[in-house]
């Protein structure tokens, strides 16, 4: 029973894809989606200097899980929204055992290709720290 | 916002291990600043030490680290290089004075009124002066110098991905230090450029005569000093927010920062301020609390105790390589999107700023030439008022006040107009003024001496209060 779903949202079409699985497993089960975005810290400095007051930025990052959040809202399952801080890939596994989430859903790829090339694939690090099954959508 | 006992003990564990890996970081920094600012590398490192455990206690946004810095040096050098080091410490206390005066004044609220483009301009004007600083040190002098400056910068760029806990430019100081030594090569070292003594900071009385022509020779810098470290300060404490997702009070951290550099200019220190990349790292560490910011300046000054004698050992060009990483490291990158993203007006404020300080080596000046124009460009653009007919309806949308009126009063009187009755909409536009109600009735008569009647429709309740008000006089 997948009760407690966590999807992990990054403002990318891979985002937006796997809130399609996401909601395909949550109506199976009835279950509640936890949408969540990770504030990069690598990126506060940028987002600062580039927003007129912490508002601005608080309304910027929620305009990037607006897709999905309108997705979630057209297929009538319950959810809830929570933005994080941290490095996205670490943070996610700390938030999703934390929350004992039954089950994490992640698009393959973000935005920043040459920085996964570099750094190594967020949905792979998550998928292998986190304590629950992970569902990777290309 | 937490409680006092929160804001010390609330995170021990991390305060405690993020303080020290800030302390590491912030060695070679305090040192390459101290060069820039052309004083003793001692200078920099008890401004670091002194600021740092001062505004543990006193500064308003617990986790942030403030120590000596490149904004900081780069005003300090001309009064150093024309007047010398007592002037420096005199300035330095006089620029906390003017700190805690500001503070006092909730100089925050104006901190609002700075636009992004003057902080783009700041940031990245900043990282350029200090890779010019940067430049008599590499350029020229031998090829092991280019080799060390190169090694520096792989080194500082690849090992974060392997080593997480111990700060990059610290291994690659002790490794090519190391090597340096043990292989003979000729490289300029810090002790060339200034000694490290194993002492505590004392408390002193700056040697300048106390009279006017000191004054003349302290105020403007210090004024400089006051604004540049205010606003590394207060911008580093909105990141240090957004990054912990808390609050802080940002006057108390003006007060701070002035606290801070009254003890420190009487100490012997340099004036100093927020750090942008010292408090990202203190974060990422995991530091959260003012434990950190106290943790950090207590190693600090306890390594330069046991380690002194080494430091002056470290080669220059391992310096440099870390200064062109921190130089990287401040530039907003994303700028250069800007440049072409945003609006003209900004892009060219952003610039203007750029150029103003790398001109004058001095942050304020651009800073506030940049605010300036930003003003002039905003009162510009708010200043034309657009007038478009449909049928009979003239829709006026914009804002009337002083500085619009001719726009509105002009297209009244150079438009031919071939109807009896017209009607001014007013839904988009707000008058403000006397001279909005003046231009207004100046208009009423202008159309009812050409026959024409007009009608004043759709005025929101604050400009009708206005016209009411001032026409009933």
């Amino acid at each position: 029973m997948y009760k407690h779903i966590l999807l992990a949202a990054d403002g990318s079409e891979n985002a937006i894809r796997a809130a399609k699985e996401a909601i395909k497993i949550a109506t199976c089960f009835d279950g509640m989606i936890e949408v969540v975005y990770v504030a990069d810290f690598e990126k506060s400095k940028s987002d600062v200097l580039h927003s007129s007051s912490s508002e601005a930025l608080e309304l910027q990052r929620r305009k990037k899980i607006a897709p999905v959040e309108q997705l979630l809202r057209e297929a009538n399952v319950t959810y809830k929204v929570k933005i994080l801080r941290g490095t996205p890939g670490p943070e996610i596994v700390r938030y999703a055992n934390e929350q004992q989430v039954e089950l994490v859903v992640i698009g393959s790829r973000g935005l920043n290709g040459l920085q996964e090339m570099v750094l190594g694939s967020v949905s792979h690090k998550v998928m292998k720290r986190v304590n629950c099954p992970a569902l990777i959508v290309k | 916002m937490q409680s006092l006992k929160q804001q010390w003990f609330g995170n021990v564990r991390g305060d405690i291990l993020s303080g020290i890996v800030v302390a590491l970081a912030l060695i070679p920094e305090a040192i390459a600043f101290s060069i820039i600012a052309g004083v003793d590398p001692m200078v920099g490192l008890y401004a670091s030490f002194i600021i740092a455990v001062i505004i543990a206690f006193a500064g308003g946004r617990p986790g942030m680290i403030s120590a000596a810095t490149g904004a900081m040096a780069l005003v300090i050098a001309p009064l150093v290089r024309d007047y010398g080091l007592q002037y420096l410490f005199a300035a330095t206390i006089l620029t906390g004075f003017i700190q805690i005066l500001l503070g006092i004044l909730k100089i925050a609220k104006l901190m609002k009124f700075i636009p992004n483009a003057v902080m783009l301009g700041f940031v990245n004007s900043l990282a350029i002066l200090i890779f010019m600083a940067q430049v008599p040190h590499f350029i020229g002098i031998s090829t092991m110098t280019y080799v060390f400056v190169a090694l520096t910068l792989i080194l500082v760029y690849t090992l974060p991905r392997f080593i997480k806990v111990i700060p990059a430019p610290l291994i690659a100081i002790v490794l090519l230090s190391v090597i340096a030594i043990y292989s003979g090569v000729e490289l300029r070292t810090i002790g060339d450029l200034g000694t490290i003594t194993q002492t505590l900071p004392t408390f002193i009385i700056p040697d300048v005569p106390f009279n006017l022509e000191t004054l003349r020779i302290i105020l403007p810098v210090s004024i400089s000093l006051a604004i540049v470290g205010l606003l590394e300060s207060l911008l580093t404490s909105q990141i240090v927010d957004d990054m912990t997702g808390t609050e802080s009070n940002k006057n108390r951290e003006a007060r701070g920062q002035g606290i801070a550099n009254v003890i420190n200019g009487f100490f012997g220190g340099m004036a100093g301020c927020a750090m942008i990349g010292q408090s990202v790292i203190n974060v990422k560490s995991g530091g959260r609390g003012r434990l950190s910011t106290l943790i950090a300046g207590l190693f600090l000054i306890f390594l330069i105790m046991v380690l002194g004698e080494l430091v002056v050992k470290i080669p220059m060009p391992v310096l440099v390589g870390i200064m062109v990483m921190v130089s990287i490291g401040t530039f907003d990158w994303s700028s250069f999107k800007y440049l072409v993203k945003a609006p003209r007006t900004d892009a060219i404020v952003m610039l203007t700023t750029v150029v103003i300080v790398v001109w004058t080596h001095d942050l304020s000046k651009g800073v506030i030439a940049g605010v300036i124009l930003s003003a002039v460009f905003f009162v510009v653009k708010i200043s034309s008022v657009k007038i478009k007919q449909e049928g009979n309806r003239y829709f006026v949308s914009g804002q009337l006040f002083f500085a619009s009126t001719d726009s509105f009063v002009d297209y009244f009187k150079y438009n031919e107009i071939n109807r009896t009755k017209i009607q001014l909409d007013f839904s988009n536009c707000r008058i403000w003024d006397e001279s909005g109600v003046g231009a207004l009735v100046k208009v009423q008569e202008l159309l009812r001496e050409k026959g024409i009647d007009v009608d004043v429709a759709e005025l929101d309740a604050p400009s009708k209060e206005l016209v009411s008000k001032l026409q009933g006089i």
